[in-house]
């Protein structure tokens, strides 16, 4: 399979990134590590006439403390996430996560930036940024915009990032290097999750995440209402499904994956705790 | 577009379509075949090679991405016909059966070794969870890859 015929931009900036989009506006599409976006190009279900290539801006690879937030570089690969002493130790949800997308060859290439901005709810990361309540920052001509996570995931590969505007970091709260677990149901090894859960324990309480029961990350927030009532792990995961919209696939069923939800929250609770 | 890139230590200069994928460029230009193209959707790994020493999906990658970086296939493993640690397991704990899949268990296991993550049967099972066996011919596979990490 071969996508369609696109003109091919190299940067090495961010302010690279966006004088190209400034010029092509919706034509262009961003590539970083292309782990979601060629596979669309290939089955041309993604035909930009336009790509620009910002795999080699170095300025936006890594991450950092700053405050009481952990600042990661959009184009941060999930391999190099997952084994950084410094996100293990400030925010182990996230390394732990990152190991779990795709494959190794996927982490080789993919980056945390590609992934949020790809806003595909069978996808692993978004699941941390909504647990945690993080902020996505982005920058366009209008200046820089903090768009707090659950705000940012629209719907189905629809996010708030504007054709014009590249996203730059993405700041967690440092959760610490423990008290989280992830989990995700899948036929095969490298399969997208069926639904996957995450839950970690914050200052504040018990946060829940699902992935793939609705057309964007969702927080589990019946889960989450009945653990600060004081609810047994049991009786709260039950309401992992409520207010979800799973979807019907060939995969599952919503009332299977409603199932899934409610089995792998209980789970992934009791391994958290 | 022009593009340069080292492969299996030979500098090689190219002009090439931008929509031209890394395993096309690999196999159709420089006739390097022992790279296989499988399920050409980044699940199968079969195109597995190396950029920079990792382990990628060449399937799933434009030459032009590759451009300036070095690259390693399947035939630039054995150095003057010497087959590396990897290579001699696979051979030596029969890790194949129709050897399809295995020019990317081969690139893929090397990857792993190298990182240091192959420690025990746990993590390297983990660690080629992106390359798929139609033999289904994983126990020796695993094997080899302990054999030649040493952490069998």
């Amino acid at each position: 399979m071969i996508p369609a015929p696109f003109e091919y931009v190299r940067v090495e900036t961010a302010e690279g990134a966006l004088a190209e989009l400034a010029e092509h506006g919706d034509e262009a599409k961003l590539l970083a590590g292309g782990m979601s976006l060629l596979p669309l190009m290939k089955l041309r279900l993604a035909v930009p006439s336009v790509l620009v290539d910002v795999a080699r801006v170095r300025e936006l690879a890594g991450a950092r403390v700053e405050g009481d937030e952990l600042v990661v570089g959009a184009l941060t690969r999930h391999h190099d996430l997952h084994h950084d002493e410094l996100v293990r130790r400030e925010c182990g949800v996230l390394a732990a996560v990152a190991g779990e997308v795709g494959d190794p060859q996927v982490r080789h290439r993919g980056t945390i930036g590609g992934s949020v901005a790809h806003g595909d709810p069978a996808s692993d990361l978004p699941a941390v940024l909504v647990a945690l309540d993080a902020t996505v920052v982005v920058e366009g001509p209008r200046g820089r915009r903090e768009i707090a996570a659950p705000a940012f995931f629209l719907g189905f590969l629809e996010t708030a990032i504007e054709d014009d505007e590249l996203l730059v970091e993405v700041r967690f709260p440092r959760s610490g290097p423990a008290g989280f677990d992830f989990r995700k149901f899948r036929r095969r090894a490298q399969d997208w999750a069926i639904v996957g859960a995450l839950a970690a324990r914050v200052a504040d309480g018990t946060r829940v995440a699902l992935v793939n029961m609705g057309s964007a990350p969702l927080r589990a927030r019946g889960v989450e209402e009945a653990l600060a009532a004081g609810a047994e792990i049991d009786d709260a995961a039950a309401r992992a499904a409520e207010g979800a919209d799973p979807p019907s696939d060939l995969h599952a069923t919503p009332e299977f994956r409603a199932h899934l939800a409610r089995v792998l929250v209980a789970r992934a609770l009791a391994a958290a705790s | 577009m022009e593009l340069t890139v080292t492969v299996n230590g030979r500098a090689h200069r190219g002009d090439v379509e931008p929509r031209l994928l890394l395993v096309q460029f690999l196999r159709d230009e420089l006739g390097l075949t022992g790279t296989k193209i499988g399920c050409d959707t980044s699940s199968c790994g079969a195109c597995t090679v190396l950029l920079d020493g990792e382990s990628v999906k060449s399937c799933t990658l434009l030459a032009v991405q590759a451009d300036g970086h070095d690259l390693t296939t399947i035939e630039g493993l054995a150095a003057g016909g010497v087959m590396t640690p990897v290579q001699a397991a696979f051979h030596e704990d029969h890790g194949l059966q129709c050897g399809f899949c295995t020019a990317g268990m081969v690139i893929a296991a090397t990857s792993l070794v190298a990182e240091g993550l192959a420690g025990d049967e746990d993590a390297v099972r983990r660690g080629l969870e992106g390359n798929l066996c139609r033999c289904t011919g994983y126990h020796n596979i695993v094997r080899a890859v302990l054999d030649a990490a040493g952490t069998s």
